[in-house]
Order: C-alpha cells, then structure tokens, then sequence
C-alpha cells in the first residue's frame, strides 16, 4: 500500500443478494491534491463506490481495505468502529443536496463543525462568533454569503449544492467525495458547482472525487478518469484518452446515455468548449 | 364504430361481476347481525324515548333558566381544571420526545422499539378517569392526581404521534448531517427534529384541546376542577346549576379549541 495516497481502495466487493454484484474486486488509489472523475452509467457502481469510501455501507466480507489518508474507513467488510469520528476528514456532496429544509444556510454550514466541538455546546445550538465566522467565509468562498440567513429550502438547486461545499469546507475536509453533485442542475448551475470544486481542489489542495454520469464534464474538469462498467474499473487514465472509440469500447450502445442525450458521441468529443475546458494540466500536456 | 361502442341490450354482466356483489352481501349480512347482536346487551329501548317524552320535558325544563349564582367558584374551578390540563400536557410532551423516538423504527432497532412501542401502549389504552382513581388512592383527592392522570395517558398518545412523524422524516438531510461526522444524537437534533417540529407542536397543541375536556372529567372522580363541582350538582339534583357549570365548560372547551386550531395553523 503505497503511503501517503490520499486515498486508497484495495479490493473492494459489494454483492446484493447472491447474484447481483454491485462493486467486484474495486481497486483505486488517489494522491492527495487529485481531481479525478468517476464515470459510468447508472446503475454502474459510482453511489455505491462512494458511500463505500464514507463508511456509510460495509462491504462484502473478504474486501480488501478502504483507507482515506492514514485512516482505515472498512477493512473485510467490517467498517470501523470509530466512523463517525473519521467522516469528519471526507467531505459529501450528494445529487440531491441534502440540507435540512427548515433550518438556516447558516445553521446547514455550522453542522461542519459539529464533530469539534462538545456536545453540549453542539445539541443546544450554542456556535461561537470564532465558528460562525469561518460558515460565513465558507459560504463566501462559494458566492452565496448574502443568503446565510434563509431557509435552505427557499434556495435554488444549484444554491442548495453551493451550501453543501461550504458545509465539506468548515468540516475542514481533506477529501471531497460528490456523488452526481450536478446531476439534478441546470447547465448554468452545474458548470458554476463544477467551477467551485475545480476552485477549491486548486486553491486548497483538497482532494476531490466526483462522478459524473456525462463524460464531457469529466473531460473538461479532471485530469484523470475512473470508469467504471456493471461495478468493475474498466478504464483508469487521462481523460483526454477517453475518446468516442474508446467510450464505445467501453460502454458499446450505452455510451449514448452518459452525454446528455440530446448529442451524438462525436458531436460532443469535437465540441470546441469541452476540448478547451480541459484542465489546464491536460491543456498544457497536449501543447 | 357503433358497433364497438354501443351495449346490445340483455348483455351479460362482465364476468367476475357475480362474485363481488356475493362478497358485499354477505358483507352486509354480517354487519346486521352485528347490530341485531348487539341490540340485546346494550338494552336499546327507543319506545321509551316515546312514552317517557313527558317526564324528559319536565326534567329538560328544570335546566333553564341556568343558575349562575355561584359563578365566581365555577370560574375558579374551571381555572383549575386547565391548570390541570397545562401541566399534564407539558410533562406528557417532555417524556413523548423520547419514548415517542425510542418508538420510532428509523430511530433505532427493534428490540427497543418494540418494547417502548407496547409500554406506550399500555399508557394509552387505559382511560385518563381510571388512572385518575388509581393516583386518588396515592396521592390524595385534588388536582394533582388528575395531573398525573392526565400525564401518563398523554404521554402514550403523544409518543405514538410523534413516532409516525418520525418514521415519515426524509432521509436525506439526515445522511447529510451524517456525512458530516455528526455524533448519532446530533443527527437527531439537526437532521430529525427540525424535520418533525411542526407536526409535533401541532400534535401537542391538539391533545391540549382534548385534555381540556378530559381534565373536566377526571374531576367527577375527585381530581379537582370543574368535574368535583359538576358531580356534586348532579347527584344533588341542582340542575339549574348543573347547566350553568355546564355553560362555563363548552364556553371555555370551544375557545381553547378556536385559539389552539388558529395557532396550529400557523405551524403546518
């Protein structure tokens, strides 16, 4: 196992059932600071990859361990007795936001801090200026200061989404895990939410792992590409490799449902802005 | 076309049609054996609502005009008697938040569940004016027996309620403060109860109502309040003052309920 890997998947297996295999022998390794896309079309093992990784789930008995910076998350399927401490480091950014409606941007953002701080400070809702402070820097790193102190469930889709990174942020995640972070937005929306965890993983070194389930997203923003086919890895390189022969290699008639449906294959690969939009690395790889 | 959509006349019903309207009639069958069943062991004898009509007017006539001689202690009494209702209330809402969460399957595994989910249900099966006679005998005759009465009853009712809101949450925003590296009872209180909130305090103030009424029942056992002096008229044939005690009970039960439905609203 190679140390210091902001992330490490060795040999995960998840079975529903006895027949049907969610995730088969799953191997991945990320370097802190990576952005890298998980794609794959439904029902292909990305959700459950990554709620894998957060501990939300165990996997099958004989699985190898998943290990998020120097901590062991689940190992043989048993996950750790002490997750709820460990969630702490990984960051979640789920495809349908989930904020509490009812309650404040501001107090959305604050849970972040709940695992640091005492109980009794926490169960009654008693934050210091220090804590509000760093939700209300949060929440400006991302745009949406002015509204902190709305509802949650006054906001737009892609507001919610910007709630719930500045939520990852004041957890002081090292590693953003965001399952179809963009999947319920409109393009406007979703290219800003993209933007932001393109911004964050720049600027703050936080590792991100997102999956997508439109591949030109995933060219345009990450370096790298995991793709994953009926819970296997099937392609793990440079997304600039991923190219229509290769995603039809890949996918065969599915790839068609992993572009936004509207669009052929080719259209999208020779689509000017998805080419440009490739993360300076890869652009400066190919000049 | 025609041909397709018109009904020759004399057709046959669609097939199965037989059977349903078998099922219904012996459904019905069932019912009037029931009520004839029934008929015996709850002495029904409308006849005499007929012939005694006379005695029925003279007695109604007895009622009015009220007496409100002694209103000053009926008001007195009736204050008591939501004093009663007021705190029996809030000690049964204290203890539903965590019966009625250790009842709730989301919440936690069966064999709490369960177990909380039965005691509730002992506490709720048994009526408030039973248990008031049993405190009567622990605590004394007056008001506090009817608190504890009260108490125990609405605790078992609360907590149901609240464990249906409960099981009804989504889950979401619950995985979301999960993911947070939230403790489990932080989940609770930031995930579950600002989910449920308006459903509970709509809840509360509903079983308020109805323990506005029934704390002016509990008395006519000698639980305090309004029930001792209602009970005391009527077995002294006082029923001009029976209806005048009578007056001050619906006057006070109709707008703690028009009070309590306008400010429920405001929570839904």
């Amino acid at each position: 196992m190679a140390n210091g890997a902001a992330l490490s998947v060795a040999g995960l297996s998840k079975s529903f059932g006895a027949a049907q295999k969610a995730l088969s022998d799953v191997r991945l390794e990320l370097e802190p600071g990576e952005m890298v896309a998980l794609i794959g079309a439904s029902g292909s093992g990305k959700s459950t990859l990554l709620r894998h990784i957060s501990g939300f789930v165990g996997a099958d008995a004989g699985s190898g361990p998943v290990r998020v910076g120097d901590h062991e998350i689940q190992a043989g399927g048993r996950v750790a007795r002490n997750i709820r401490d460990l969630r702490a480091e990984v960051g979640f950014i789920f495809q349908q936001f989930n904020l509490v409606g009812r309650l404040t941007v501001m107090t959305n953002v604050l849970m972040g801090q709940l695992p640091r701080i005492p109980s009794w400070r926490s169960l009654f809702g008693r934050f210091t200026q220090a804590e509000k402070a760093e939700a209300w820097h949060a929440l400006r790193s991302v745009g949406i200061e002015g509204i902190a102190w709305q509802r949650a469930s006054t906001l737009s889709g892609g507001q919610q989404q910007r709630v719930a990174i500045a939520r990852a942020l004041v957890q002081r995640a090292r590693i953003i895990l965001a399952d179809e972070p963009i999947a319920s937005l409109d393009p406007e929306s979703a290219r800003n939410v993209m933007e932001i965890l393109a911004r964050i993983n720049r600027e703050q070194g936080i590792t991100v792992l997102v999956s997508l389930h439109q591949v030109q997203f995933a060219r345009r923003y990450c370096t790298r590409t995991v793709a994953l086919r009926l819970g296997e890895v099937v392609y793990d390189g440079p997304s600039a490799d991923l190219d229509a022969t290769m995603l039809r290699r890949l996918y065969g008639a599915a790839v068609e449902e992993m572009l936004d449906g509207t669009e052929t294959i080719d259209a999208v690969m020779n689509d000017p802005v998805v080419a440009e939009g490739l993360g300076p690395a890869v652009a400066s790889a190919a000049a | 076309m025609t041909a397709a959509t018109t009904i020759p006349d004399g057709a046959l019903a669609p097939p199965g049609e037989g059977k349903r309207t078998l099922a219904q009639a012996v459904g019905w069958a069932a019912f009037a054996l029931v009520l004839l069943w029934a008929w015996k062991g709850a002495d029904m004898r409308p006849l005499d609502l007929w012939k005694d009509s006379g005695n029925m007017r003279i007695f109604l006539a007895e009622f009015f005009p009220p007496d409100f001689r002694e209103w000053k202690s009926y008001l007195r009494e009736m204050i008591v008697t939501l004093h009663i209702a007021v705190w029996g209330t809030v000690l049964a809402i204290v203890c539903a938040v965590p019966f009625g969460l250790l009842s709730s399957s989301n919440i936690v595994p069966i064999w709490v569940y369960q177990p909380v989910r039965r005691l509730m249900d002992a506490c709720r099966a048994i009526n408030e004016m039973v248990f008031a006679m049993l405190f009567i005998v622990a605590v004394g005759l007056g008001p506090f027996a009817g608190v504890l009465a009260l108490w125990i009853h609405t605790t078992g009712t609360l907590a149901k309620l609240f464990s249906e809101a409960v099981e009804a949450i989504d889950p979401r925003p619950v995985e979301g403060v999960r993911a947070t590296g939230a403790s489990a009872l932080e989940e609770i209180f930031y995930g579950v109860i600002p989910q449920v909130m308006p459903l509970w305090i709509s809840y509360s103030l509903y079983r308020f109502e109805s323990n506005v009424r029934s704390a002016s029942v509990v008395g006519m056992v000698g639980a305090g309040g309004i029930g001792v002096i209602l009970y005391e008229v009527i077995r002294g044939f006082e029923y001009a003052q029976t209806c005048a005690v009578m007056i001050i009970i619906i006057t006070f039960v109709s707008t703690i309920d028009v009070v309590s439905a306008r400010f429920r609203k405001l929570f839904i």
